[in-house]
């Protein structure tokens, strides 16, 4: 199957006033990627990573400097402007800021962009409506956005995102703005609007938990370039670059200290989780191990985990130990580097 | 002195300085707001960056912004002779205010709009909205309040210019207080007609920001 965004060559180099060398950087380097129908796909990294631009040379608001980025096959940088807004209606964007029309109501604000695809008055006021009971908004038709919660405005700007039928949504940080339990509403609504109408998401996000909660696919970007990307489970289960590895391990950021011991991550998966393995391991070898990581989670349907264990000083209990692991089937890596 | 005559006196000349205030602001408007929008639109990170406009538009609005009004008043009066057929009266001064409140005015739209949030027109944008869609549904709108307010001080503004005009017999209240109060000391006369400028600004001012925040829905209730 074709690939609904196809992401080539990517390059965008922002040049200051001047236009000499010393005043250019380079967001974005040499993106290649496909993201295919239906999928959720996150694209995490870092604040200045460069993601941020990356979503927006998906609709040409960002015009990239070198390659170029295909829509249902069609090239963006070859397009007429007229053209290219036509097809801006089928890529629809929400932002962490919102970015709704402070002056209009919650109704003229989802009527908006069903004006500019030219709806009638009572047709683009009829879906409207329609939209807002998706969302589970209905009361607030005729209030102003300044009389809303973050999550209402947000649910808002989905309704206004969904308005022209789209095929693709842009998530540009949607839930960054938001509290954890509104973060977890919100994701769940994109959800299901994945399922139903079966539109592609591109979520932007820094936060792992947000890719782990409703991503299919998942793209690292590190200082501008793609790190890695894949499958959530697969990078999440075996990341190989440094950047996908401390993104993995992000949830105990600065929280723990290493005091120069042997470390070893785990990877459990479904089979081995329903063991007490830890506890088996510490009876067999006689010996205590420090738990400084355990964190499981639900991918997918799936149940996932991994935990990072401080083996004990003497050198043959440590190996007893990782030999244990590893022939209980898990994934075992020494990490060294690892600096909670 | 309050005869029937002075007392017609004033309130034709608070006619004359409606009449030019009212005309003027809205011919400075027609060409200033249309040039206060090409200024935000073509300014680097515009919604159509295009320096050699924007630079075009910038100096003009400078270099008739730094030309004192009264100078400007004399330095017309050649196009106004053409323009109305002669250079006195209250009709005559509308050519001079306009020309000069245009390029004010423009700096007023453009910093009116400048405070529109750009996630906004970005949203737009990726909406596939065309640039005069956004000009004409997001700009306008989203900054209307603070449109209003800068209407209310252009206004103000060209009240206090218009009352300037009475040196070269520009009509209107200013030159009534001018010709009594200053050629033939008539201090009351001068008093009386100062007072209603002032009260005509108070009242403008009053109007203009009533209105602003009675259309601002960014105000919660």
């Amino acid at each position: 199957m074709d690939a609904i965004i196809r992401i080539k060559d990517l390059g965008k180099t922002f040049t200051g006033k001047e236009n000499n060398k010393d005043n250019q950087v380079e967001a974005l380097r040499n993106i290649n990627l496909e993201i295919h129908k239906g999928n959720i796909y996150g694209i995490i990294g870092m604040s200045g990573a460069g993601k941020s631009t990356l979503v927006r040379c998906l609709n040409f608001l960002e015009r990239p400097t070198s390659g170029t980025v295909y829509i249902e096959g069609m090239d963006l940088s070859t397009m007429k402007d007229s053209v290219l807004r036509q097809t801006r209606t089928q890529i629809s964007m929400i932002f962490q800021h919102f970015n709704l029309l402070m002056q209009r109501t919650v109704v003229d604000n989802i009527c908006f962009p069903m004006y500019i695809t030219g709806y009638s008055k009572k047709d683009a006021r009829r879906r409207a409506l329609e939209l807002l009971e998706i969302v589970d908004l209905t009361e607030k038709a005729e209030a102003y956005p300044a009389q809303l919660s973050g999550g209402q405005k947000q649910r808002v700007a989905i309704a206004r995102a969904l308005a022209t039928n789209p095929k693709i949504l842009l998530c540009d940080e949607a839930t960054s703005a938001l509290d954890p339990t509104t973060t977890k509403a919100i994701l769940k609504l994109l959800k299901e609007i994945n399922e139903t109408y079966g539109i592609t998401i591109v979520i932007i996000t820094h936060e792992m938990t947000v890719v782990q909660e409703i991503c299919s696919h998942v793209a690292i970007i590190e200082k501008g370039e793609l790190a890695e990307s894949g499958t959530v489970e697969e990078v999440f289960t075996n990341p190989h670059t440094d950047a996908a590895k401390r993104l993995v391990f992000q949830t105990a950021q600065g929280t723990l200290q290493m005091k120069g011991k042997r470390c070893i991550r785990i990877v459990f998966n479904e089979i081995s989780s329903f063991e007490p393995v830890i506890s088996n391991m510490v009876l067999e070898c006689k010996a205590p191990a420090n738990i400084l990581l355990a964190d499981t989670r639900n991918i997918n349907g799936i149940a996932h985990g991994q935990m990072i264990l401080q083996l004990p000083e003497e050198e043959h209990l440590a190996n007893k130990m990782i030999h244990y692991l590893k022939e209980r089937k898990l994934t075992v890596e020494e990490v060294d580097d690892y600096v909670g | 002195m309050w005869d029937s005559a002075t007392i017609l006196m004033l309130v034709e000349g608070i006619g004359a300085t409606l009449q030019m205030t009212l005309l003027s602001t809205l011919m400075a408007y027609a060409l200033g707001l249309p040039m206060g929008i090409a200024l935000v639109v073509t300014a680097k990170g515009g919604l159509k960056p295009s320096p050699f406009i924007y630079k075009a538009l910038d100096i003009v609005a400078n270099i008739v912004r730094s030309v004192p009004f009264l100078i400007l008043l004399i330095l017309v009066i050649p196009l106004t002779k053409i323009i109305v057929g002669k250079s006195y009266g209250s009709t005559a001064t509308i050519v001079p205010l306009t020309i000069a409140a245009a390029p004010f005015i423009a700096r007023l739209v453009e910093s009116s709009l400048q405070e529109v949030d750009k996630g906004v027109l970005e949203a737009a944008q990726s909406m596939g909205a065309s640039t005069g869609m956004i000009v004409r549904k997001v700009l306008l709108v989203e900054a209307r309040t603070s449109l209003i307010v800068g209407a209310t001080i252009a206004t103000g503004t060209i009240l206090g210019y218009s009352a300037m005009a009475g040196v070269v017999g520009g009509g209107g209240l200013g030159d009534i207080a001018i010709r009594y109060g200053y050629y033939r000391y008539e201090t009351d006369i001068m008093l009386v007609s100062v007072i209603v400028l002032v009260a005509l600004v108070q009242i403008l001012q009053y109007i203009g920001m009533k209105l602003s925040k009675r259309l601002d829905r960014r105000i919660t209730g």
